[in-house]
């Protein structure tokens, strides 16, 4: 990584989510992305409610703000930009996001491969340490340009 | 408005993706009209990953409150969904088949296709807590 500007993940994720019509309809911020991970916040709003009886969330918002924020933590770990596909996307659902509040995903890439990268994220509302959801992401890379091996070879 | 519809109305976010309810008979098919604000890469361009997911858990979630009458919104317990091939700026559509309803759990699968049903471009796997009304 040491060819590559330090901010080279965080601007491509902000083109990202920037460049993404869904990431802005739902009001994806990008916060911070380096090479420990990718952190981003959905600001509450009523449209993306899923019960009306209790305020909260859509699983669906979750869902999206944790694939979304998984594919920007799998470029952190790229050495050249290129394009990448979610393969599989496994979501825990552990409690109700409490309405008013914004929600957060946080997602760290630990492995990635010439062709497959592997994922870990939590969303949660105040602590990462009472999570809302906890999720494993696998994403296809493309072949060309490929990355190196390893996030440190 | 079908009973189906009147049930996605009371869900914003539902609203917000621009998702509709098709009934034949028993059978249920959720619709999902392309839209730009759907869209996630814009240079192929393709649907969002986490719209397609959104869409079928709504679609599991509305089947559920269809066919087994719940006393209150299933609550999601979790959800895998595979990515099959990319959403195009097409309509999508999709079919939730509930695989077994417990007295607290049940399991739905949920296929998403586009231009062909034997090609789907997405299918949800899911475990929802459900209060069953009998």
């Amino acid at each position: 990584m040491s060819d590559q500007p330090p901010n080279m993940a965080q601007t491509l994720a902000q083109g990202m989510s920037g460049g993404s019509p869904h990431a802005v309809a739902l009001g994806i911020e990008v916060i911070s992305v380096d090479k420990s991970g990718a952190l981003m916040k959905v600001p509450y709003d009523k449209k993306l409610v899923g019960d009306p009886s209790t305020g909260v969330i859509a699983g669906g918002v979750v869902t999206a703000l944790l694939d979304h924020c998984c594919g920007s933590a799998v470029h952190t770990q790229m050495t050249e930009y290129s394009m990448i596909a979610t393969l599989d996307l496994r979501i825990d659902y552990m409690r109700a996001a409490e309405p008013g509040k914004a929600i957060f995903a946080k997602a760290h890439c630990y492995k990635i491969t010439r062709s497959v990268a592997f994922v870990r994220a939590v969303a949660y509302d105040d602590n990462p340490d009472d999570p809302v959801a906890a999720a494993q992401a696998a994403f296809m890379l493309n072949t060309r340009p490929a990355p190196q091996l390893g996030s440190g070879a | 408005m079908s009973e189906a519809n009147a049930i996605l109305q009371g869900v914003p976010y539902a609203q917000f993706l621009g998702m509709q309810i098709e009934l034949a008979g028993d059978e249920m098919t959720a619709v999902l009209p392309f839209s730009q604000h759907i869209i996630g890469n814009p240079v192929l361009p393709a649907i969002h990953g986490g719209v397609l997911g959104a869409f079928m858990e709504l679609t599991a979630l509305a089947e559920l409150l269809l066919k087994e009458g719940q006393a209150r919104q299933p609550r999601v317990i979790d959800v895998t969904i595979e990515y099959l091939r990319s959403g195009r700026s097409l309509t999508t559509f999709a079919r939730a088949d509930i695989k077994k309803v417990g007295r607290r759990i049940a399991n739905v699968h949920v296929e998403a296709w586009q231009s062909e049903r034997a090609q789907p471009i997405a299918a949800l796997r899911g475990h929802f807590l459900v209060t069953p009304t009998s």
